[in-house]
């Protein structure tokens, strides 16, 4: 397979094919570029050690990883059902737990107020009967970025599940093993490519959420203010400031990608496949 | 190796999400600018036509679109505005761009194309000024006041501003960065209480709908905003002694293209007419 493959890469380079990359590239690459042009270099180092703006990036980080862990504990058996479990209106309930991809986040942010909120259908019981209110805190957060994070994930890794051989599962179980000792040391290791990068793709979804949780979880400094609503709001005042949080944030986003990206997807990958 | 090109895509796909989380998400608000480019050749209209487009004002032809920026807490009135001003010039089109004033210098310092800016506090008009961005001086059209908003009938039976001091309130105002925020700490101060919000909203509106969705007990909003949401939501006047008054100042902007159809559109706001729409969405006269 191998061999094959490096050959027909070195041979003829399909030039339409790299210039529409070329100009795919340079999309995502130009605004970027169009931030560190505009960027005041100069006053940097003030705006990045001011202190609501730490404040910021800590509860930003906190959430994010939160929301992911969540996603990971709910979205891995979500994805198991949806891949491995027949029932009727399968495909209803996967179009209904990828929904919250394609809500425009602020109507996903009303939409948690009627379910979670204090008159919400759940949340008017969580408020009265245990004195859980969720709008205008860090838990919150949590909940608006996880539900616009944990698509990302199931459906991540519920393609790996289908697209996995089920024999060597069978096989697993044939010789003895458990269920939860076959999906633990099979099914998982085998997936574990695809639970990775979907787990980076709902971290960063989550980190860069900004519309459902201004919605849902308000915005204060310390309790729900995360970076993209600071960086949201010093634009109104201070657009250099704005810049210079904003950049801080890619920064953070991009060196955990190009990371995991060599650690996890790279030589790994041929051993789980 | 099956899995490399997928990997690619999706890590292309993380690094747009991370830029488009940066950008502004939910406010893009580009004006629906309408081609008007019928009649290149724009001479004297024939007087006796023009005289029953424009009935009894005196004024020169008005023709062509007027792209208007302003206030997002403008939106009700403005759009009332331009359409009786459409009525009675047939021959113009204007276009409303709305969003949060500071949001509408931005756009205009980057080159969007405005004619008239309306903005909802001096602040942001003095940074178009001070950049130089205005062709006429900035006059003001109207004052709005701010009021307490809370949920129909004033179910916790607040009075005034001293009772937003209980903590066991939900109380949301606009952040600082924002006009009404900058307003709601004034009258905090001036009220000589301590109020500790549990959120800073980024725009008035969001204070509003906060309180009409029940997740709040009350906010500081515009009196104008009080009055948008009718049956939603009641209002707690602030005296007069602790208030502030927010003043909208307008004016056409340098790099106008159709300045004639932006003074007459000024005029129009500034005149009897605008005054009353203004009026009737609780604005007070300048």
């Amino acid at each position: 397979m191998s061999s094959g493959r490096r050959r027909g890469a070195r041979a003829r380079l399909p030039v339409p094919a790299l210039v529409l990359a070329a100009v795919a590239i340079a999309f995502f690459a130009l605004p970027l570029v169009g931030l560190l042009w505009r960027a005041p270099w100069s006053n940097a180092w003030r705006y990045l050690t001011d202190d609501d703006a730490l404040t910021a990036l800590r509860l930003s980080i906190v959430c994010s990883l939160w929301a992911t862990a969540l996603s990971i504990v709910f979205g891995v058996p979500l994805a198991w059902v949806l891949a491995r479990v027949e029932f009727p209106g399968r495909t209803v309930v996967r179009a209904l737990c990828t929904l919250s991809m394609v809500l425009p986040p602020v109507v996903g942010g009303v939409a948690l107020f009627f379910a979670l909120g204090r008159r919400g259908l759940v949340g008017q019981y969580l408020d009265r009967w245990f004195d859980i209110r969720l709008p205008f805190t860090t838990a919150g957060v949590v909940v608006a970025q996880t539900f616009v994070a944990m698509p990302f994930l199931v459906i991540t890794v519920e393609a790996a599940l289908r697209q996995l051989d089920q024999r060597v599962e069978d096989a697993a179980r044939t010789l003895g093993a458990s269920r939860w000792y076959t999906f633990r040391r099979v099914t998982l290791p085998a997936v574990r490519p695809a639970l990775v990068a979907g787990a980076v793709l709902s971290w960063a979804r989550a980190l860069g959420e900004f519309g459902a949780t201004i919605t849902f979880a308000g915005n204060f400094p310390g309790t729900t203010q995360t970076m993209p609503l600071a960086v949201y709001l010093s634009l109104e005042t201070n657009p250099e400031e704005a810049i210079v949080l904003a950049l801080l944030l890619i920064a953070i986003s991009f060196g955990v990608l190009v990371g995991l990206r060599d650690r996890w997807f790279g030589a790994r990958t041929a051993v789980a496949a | 190796m099956r899995r490399h090109p997928r990997l690619l895509v999706a890590s292309l796909v993380i690094a747009s999400l991370v830029v488009a989380a940066c950008g502004d998400d939910d406010t893009e608000a580009t004006p629906t600018t309408v081609a008007a480019t019928e009649a290149p050749a724009v001479t004297d209209a024939p007087a006796a036509t023009d005289a029953a487009a424009t009935t009894a004002m005196e004024t020169p032809a008005v023709e062509g679109t007027v792209t208007v920026f302003a206030a997002a807490s403008l939106t009700a009135a403005f759009t009332e505005i331009g359409e009786v001003f459409m009525t009675e010039y047939p021959d113009a089109e204007v276009v409303f761009n709305f969003a949060a004033s500071s949001e509408l210098v931005t756009q205009i310092g980057e080159g969007a194309p405005a004619d008239v800016f309306a903005s909802a506090d001096r602040n942001n008009m003095t940074k178009l000024t001070d950049a130089g961005g205005n062709a006429t001086e900035p006059t003001l059209f109207a004052r709005n006041l701010l009021e307490i908003i809370v949920g129909p009938g004033n179910p916790s039976g607040i009075a005034g501003v001293a009772d937003l001091a209980d903590e066991d309130l939900i109380v949301v105002t606009c952040a600082p960065e924002v006009p009404c925020g900058k307003y709601a700490a004034e009258i905090f101060a001036n009220a000589g209480v301590t109020v500790t919000p549990k959120s800073l909203e980024e725009n008035v509106k969001a204070v509003a709908s906060k309180v009409t969705l029940g997740e709040a007990d009350a906010g500081i909003v515009y009196r104008t905003d009080v009055i948008a949401a009718g049956a939603d939501a009641s209002g707690v006047e602030i005296p007069e002694d602790i208030n502030v008054v927010a003043e909208y100042p307008v004016a056409v902007t340098k790099d106008a293209s159709n300045a004639e159809g932006a003074q007459a559109f000024i005029d129009f706001v500034l005149a009897e007419h605008g005054r009353e729409i203004l009026d009737s969405y609780g604005f007070l006269a300048p």
